[in-house]
């Protein structure tokens, strides 16, 4: 058992080495406007995708604890954060009113047929992304702790500094 | 086991093989893989008699997911295995296969899918196929979906084929077709004013073969549907009505009554306030491709619960389920963030919310049976105005969370819960409640939650959870302590203890201690557990399964890529 898990952590590993870019989905604005995740991701610097749901409580306890960070990596650093919920069609109406009661201030999606999610690959969220500026996914995580945002403040100021993520 | 681990880890390595010569090409890669085992220990206090205790001793299941895309091309597939499935989940997943496989096509205007796909049509009263890993749900489609954009703003669906039950696919026919216009997009002058206008409407008909002795079937049962969306400003109205024809089934009784359903949402959110006030009802409207079908199986529409979902251990003891049949209810939902830096929110600031939701029957004056013909075809009538006199479900909550300072932040919660076990339970309907109602078996609850979360130094966080649930009814009063500590970004530790001190029975006055240990390395989790878990019920999106009460060591390894 042990070995087969060393083995299937080392392929995973290395395919998680190779850069990849976010396949063409569409996603919805609050507002029902149709959009690329593509067009949605910044090009000058870093990108941070984090999927959500309004039942999801370490989602939400995710980005109420990321959103004093937020605030500073997107003054000094250009980052941008895109917090795309999964909830669906009906939940969705639910999305916009949560988010302005958590006072966050992120860009938000709706991923309401979970394409974008079953597209990347993702079991449950919270699932966290990182993009670089030319859009390549640098680094991944999914679950959160409590902590966990301190690694992802420190993953995007690497980022943007043009390093590879230590964590 | 062994053997299990190997097949996946070769079907694993067959497929890195093929992307890595694909990668060559630019394509991509992405998947998952999930496994879940528990080792079952005989617990004589929980299950006196044995009957929840499974032969196996082990039960072990898991999955791989594959998808693969490149350039306008994609393709995927799910491998799963069940040796046996794990208590709870449904007893159709026995053995092993691939379950789920799509190629799809995909250019500016055109998206075409041929093989398994989910999709939805508005909010799923009409249609809604989809998967829920957790519940065991999975009623994916089985053919071909096309989905255009013919005209800007117009959106185009339409889909063809059947349905998954576990194994094999539902012996019904689904065929459905879906129009969105997006206003704003058409008439850039609403943009320029500020309104964000959509509408939509769709058509499904489902075919089935109808050979019974006694009734004439309807073979061909058509449903339609028509919503809209409308946002200006904060405000943001949605409203959605769906019509059934009629559709005997097993759910309903056989009967021929058409049905129907509607959903009303308002909502308002500005400045750190948000506002939610719903209506729904619905009549009739459990809609199947096989009328036979029953629990979760081949499910066609969607009917979402319109309360709130509890996460806390104890009030998620008394979830509510969607009573498909008919139900009525409303929900009210406020959230404030109150500003940092004022007297009221601290230095931090103070997030307040208060939520209250009620679900009863809809009026029903059931047809008298001595009257044979009327009562096949017609069962009851409803009065759309009148209100339901059964109670099946009420919810009053409010939350306070407070960051106090760096190191410490709270939230306080109090609910007040009422739970219709006969319905929600045991499934009970409301005919013979309204016969019998004093029969009824009913749950009042009041609950506190306390949480906790304190921070020892950078990266080494210590949470916990008192949570207290008192009432007279069904198992009594309990309380739990929880404690969990985390060091970022790798491990996580937790202990947690039910005391159910307020059952009547005093035997079963029992302890419910429960231990994980969880390791996090990137997308990779495995997490290991061991102790007692009692009866409930489990709980997505209105969905609900009944978990038995086990004893046990469990794992869990996930990984995506």
């Amino acid at each position: 058992m042990k070995n087969i898990l060393t083995a299937l952590t080392l392929l995973f590993a290395g395919l998680s080495l190779q850069a990849q870019v976010l396949p063409s989905t569409t996603l919805k604005t609050l507002e029902g406007k149709q959009i690329d995740i593509k067009d949605a991701i910044s090009t000058e610097g870093p990108t941070v995708i984090s999927f959500w749901a309004t039942w999801c409580k370490p989602c939400i306890k995710e980005l109420t604890a990321f959103s004093d960070y937020a605030i500073d990596l997107e003054d000094e650093f250009g980052a941008k954060v895109l917090a795309v919920s999964i909830d669906d069609t009906r939940n969705s109406a639910r999305v916009a009113p949560l988010v302005q009661g958590q006072g966050w201030d992120y860009t938000v999606l709706l991923d309401e047929n979970q394409d974008l999610k079953r597209n990347l690959g993702i079991v449950n969220v919270p699932f966290t992304l990182v993009l670089n500026s030319a859009g390549e996914v640098v680094w991944k995580h999914s679950g959160y702790s409590p902590g966990d945002e301190e690694t992802l403040a420190e993953v995007v100021k690497e980022v943007a500094a043009g390093k590879t993520p230590s964590h | 086991m062994n053997k299990f681990s190997l097949s996946l880890l070769a079907v694993l390595v067959g497929f890195t093989a093929v992307a890595q010569s694909q990668e060559t090409f630019g394509g991509q890669l992405h998947g998952n893989f999930q496994l879940d085992g528990q080792l079952y220990l005989r617990d004589e206090a929980i299950d006196p008699s044995g009957e929840f205790f499974p032969d196996e001793r082990f039960l072990g299941q898991g999955y791989a997911n594959f998808v693969y895309t490149q350039g306008d091309f994609s393709g995927g597939l799910r491998y799963e295995n069940y040796q046996n499935v794990m208590l709870g989940f449904p007893e159709g997943y026995r053995g092993e296969g691939i379950t789920y496989r799509y190629l799809q096509f995909k250019q500016d205007n055109l998206d075409v899918t041929v093989g398994s796909f989910y999709e939805q049509f508005g909010s799923g009263m009409v249609f809604r196929s989809y998967e829920e890993r957790g519940l065991g749900y999975d009623n994916a489609m089985d053919g071909v979906r096309v989905k255009a954009n013919p005209a800007k703003g117009l959106y185009l669906k339409g889909v063809l084929g059947r349905q998954r039950f576990y194994f094999e696919k539902s012996p019904g026919i689904v065929r459905g077709l879906d129009a969105e216009y997006n206003l704003t997009e058409f008439m850039p002058k609403l943009d320029s004013l500020g309104y964000r206008w959509t509408i939509g409407g769709s058509f499904l008909s489902k075919y089935q073969r109808g050979n019974d002795p006694f009734l004439v079937l309807p073979e061909n049962v058509a449903t339609g549907g028509i919503r809209t969306q409308f946002t200006k400003g904060p405000w943001a109205v949605q409203a959605e009505y769906a019509y059934k024809a009629n559709d005997p089934s097993s759910d309903n009784g056989y009967i021929y009554k058409d049905g129907n359903g509607i959903i009303v949402n308002l909502t308002y959110s500005k400045n750190g306030l948000g506002l939610i006030a719903g209506a729904k009802r619905i009549d009739n409207m459990s809609f199947r491709s096989d009328r036979n079908g029953s629990t979760i199986d081949m499910l066609i529409n969607y009917l979402s619960p319109t309360t709130q979902v509890h996460t806390y251990a104890l009030p998620a003891l008394y979830q509510y389920a969607t009573q498909i049949n008919g139900e009525e209810g409303i929900q009210l939902e406020a959230n404030y963030k109150i500003k940092r830096k004022t007297k009221l929110g601290g230095k931090y600031g103070t997030l307040i919310s208060a939520n209250y939701s009620v679900v009863q029957s809809i009026d029903k004056q059931f047809v008298d049976p001595s009257n044979d013909t009327l009562r096949t075809l017609q069962g009851y009538t409803s009065d759309p105005l009148a209100r339901g006199d059964i109670p099946y479900f009420h919810d009053f909550n409010f939350k306070v969370s407070r960051k106090v300072n760096k190191r410490f932040k709270y939230t306080a919660s109090y609910l007040n819960l009422f739970y219709n076990r006969s319905v929600l339970e045991d499934g009970l309907g409301d005919e013979a409640i309204q016969i019998n109602p004093s029969n009824q078996k009913l749950l009042n609850a009041n609950i506190l939650v306390f949480e906790g979360l304190y921070k020892i130094k950078s990266k080494h966080y210590l949470r916990g959870e008192a949570q207290s649930l008192r009432t007279q009814d069904d198992r009594g009063s309990m309380a739990m302590m929880l404690l969990e500590y985390s060091v970022a970004p790798h491990w996580f530790f937790s202990v947690q203890d039910i005391y159910n001190y307020g059952n009547p029975d005093a035997d079963q006055r029992l302890h419910y201690p429960l231990a994980s240990v969880i390791y996090t390395a990137g997308t990779s989790r495995f997490q290991l557990s061991y102790g007692r878990q009692q009866r409930g019920i489990f709980c997505v999106g209105g969905v609900c399964r009944v978990v038995p009460p086990s004893n046990g060591v469990s794992f869990s390894l996930t990984t995506s890529f």
